[in-house]
């Protein structure tokens, strides 16, 4: 089993979720490596480097700007027969492009995958998280996976370097979206997908002032990422980029720290994987606070900076 | 302007699912079922889009049994149009239902397809882009805002990093994120109304599209529990707790 896994090349370099799902990738078969981007020499380099790639393609070029969905599918159709399976994260762009591959080479997607079972049965979560169901893709069709990446370990990088090939950006000729333009929220916190720790807030802060005031100073504290329930983002308090939960992002922290969240099941669907959850809340019956380790129930106002002074003044 | 909104009727999104006793899966039996949410918001949009003025016919589908009736009829109860049921099974996979509607979409010429981006039940996040794929037809996934401008439509994405916004020539595919709107409620005399509204009644075989289930699935069951919680009384003992029991923070030298 060969499968190719689609990443986007990012300023930064290989993203620790590119290295998750390779993980994956690696537990199906061998694997190469496809880099899809506007500038992409330190990702695919870095890419070239994990421990047991066996090939870099590289398709870069102006095309790429925004990863449409029509662009990236048609680039990777471009390789697909030399492919016994496609794999991409189950982020906002592999949700948005891989289907269209599925359909394409008319064979079922299966999405977010959380285990691999063997290489041809896969476990997933189904209804938000509250039930995982294991499916298995007839023997002898092309698998078309993402990967819901905080279920898996990050692959380790090598010394050795596998080849790098460039490939074209194949456009449709008709059919395609034209990106206008992206406003990305960037920031100076961790990245919510990846922080080992998270403070979230909900709609008991009850302002975007009070949100940030409260919310940054533990999490500058704890050099921790910042993120929110829909509630919280819905009142405008923060950005959607920051939203965990079924249809927001899907984390798995070491410790995430619930602080004013009930806990809607679609909230919990994105964070109860943590390893450690902390809730921070008025009401002792809000099922965020049946679902922690340890429960502190109270004012938030109150207990969020009696926390930061019981924080010892190093890092976590 | 016709706009075809394809919607899936769902276990409802308030209520908790449970496993059936005999281990096929979701007991849906007894369950209440309701419109997707990201599939109201579909209807949402399609209907103001036809108040507007932008658009003139909302044509609403869905695939599945007979009480799949149900949820079309709210829809045209919120103000579409017409109504397509395509007669089928509990369960079809999202690229058998992408097929049935390319064959709608061959039968009936709209303009612009709206659907959720995803059903809650099985959270698969496919159907939109797998028909905009077997159509040729660009596509918006997500979206957050939605605004015609001429022969094209503007829409605003959320991404990962924030938001991204698109243009795409007509005809083409957009589904639904939360933030595009807030679908309404119908009232008593639009629920009356849309009783004599058209409805009418397909199936996979008179559309020649072949439904059979690609995957197979071998299990569904509950996620191991995670070992109950403990009430801290206050910040001290939170913060010894993290550090000395979960092992998460780092005493203090």
């Amino acid at each position: 089993m060969t499968i190719l896994l689609v990443i986007e090349a990012e300023a930064t370099g290989l993203s620790e979720t590119a290295r998750r799902a390779f993980g994956a990738a690696r537990q199906i078969g061998s694997a190469d490596i496809l880099v899809v981007g506007t500038a992409c020499a330190d990702t695919s380099a870095q890419a070239a480097k994990l421990d047991g790639v066996g090939k870099v393609f590289v398709a870069e070029g102006t095309e790429a700007e925004g990863l449409t969905a029509e662009v990236l599918a048609a680039t990777v159709m471009g390789l697909s027969e030399r492919y016994d399976g496609f794999a991409a994260a189950a982020d906002s762009v592999g949700k948005n492009f891989m289907p269209r591959v599925a359909a394409l080479l008319d064979v079922m997607q299966v999405s977010e995958i959380i285990a691999v079972e063997s290489p041809t049965v896969f476990t997933r979560p189904v209804y938000a998280g509250n039930f995982r169901q294991t499916v298995e893709v007839p023997a002898g069709e092309k698998l078309v996976l993402t990967v819901r990446t905080s279920a898996f370990e990050p692959a380790a990088l090598g010394t050795a370097s596998a080849p790098i090939e460039t490939v074209p950006l194949i456009v449709p000729e008709t059919g395609t979206a034209r990106f206008v333009s992206e406003s990305l929220a960037g920031g100076e916190r961790p990245d919510l997908a990846t922080a080992r720790i998270i403070v979230s807030g909900g709609r008991a802060l009850g302002s975007k002032e009070r949100f940030e005031e409260t919310l940054r100073p533990l999490a500058e504290r704890l050099n921790a990422a910042i993120g929110a329930s829909r509630a919280a983002v819905d009142a405008g308090f923060v950005g959607n980029d920051l939203q965990v939960g079924q249809t927001g992002k899907i984390v798995a922290p070491d410790l995430y720290i619930a602080i004013g969240i009930s806990g809607a099941i679609q909230h919990l669907a994105g964070m109860k994987d943590s390893k450690v959850i902390v809730a921070i809340n008025q009401d002792e019956d809000a099922p965020m606070v049946k679902l922690a380790d340890y429960s502190l129930v109270g004012d938030l106002f109150e207990l969020v900076p009696e926390l930061i002074q019981a924080l010892p003044k190093s890092d976590a | 302007m016709k706009i075809l909104v394809p919607i899936k009727r769902v276990h409802d999104a308030y209520l908790r699912p449970r496993l059936a006793p005999d281990g096929s899966g979701v007991d849906l039996e007894k369950a209440k079922m309701s419109m997707n949410p990201f599939c109201e918001i579909a209807v949402e949009e399609a209907i103001r889009l036809c108040e507007a003025g932008e658009a003139s016919e909302v044509l609403v589908v869905s695939v599945g049994p007979g009480a799949c009736q149900d949820v079309l009829r709210t829809a045209l109860a919120m103000g579409a149009d017409r109504a397509m049921l395509i007669e089928a099974p509990l369960h079809v996979e999202p690229l058998s239902v992408a097929k049935l509607l390319v064959s709608i979409v061959e039968r009936e010429q709209p303009d612009l397809v709206i659907t959720g981006k995803q059903a809650i039940d099985d959270d698969s996040n496919q159907t939109g882009q797998m028909l905009a794929a077997l159509l040729g037809w660009p596509q918006a996934t997500f979206a957050s805002n939605l605004e015609r401008k001429g022969a094209e439509i503007t829409v605003t994405r959320e991404i990962d990093g924030g938001l991204q916004t698109v243009a795409m020539a007509l005809p083409a595919v957009v589904t639904t994120d939360l933030r595009l709107n807030e679908p309404r409620y119908p009232s008593l005399p639009n629920v009356m109304k849309a009783r004599r509204k058209p409805l009418e009644t397909l199936s996979p075989d008179t559309l020649g599209v072949d439904i059979a289930p690609r995957l197979k699935v071998l299990k569904t069951e509950e996620p191991p529990p995670r070992k109950a919680g403990t009430r801290v009384a206050d910040v001290a003992e939170l913060v010894d707790r993290l550090q000395n029991e979960a092992r998460i923070l780092r005493a203090e030298s």
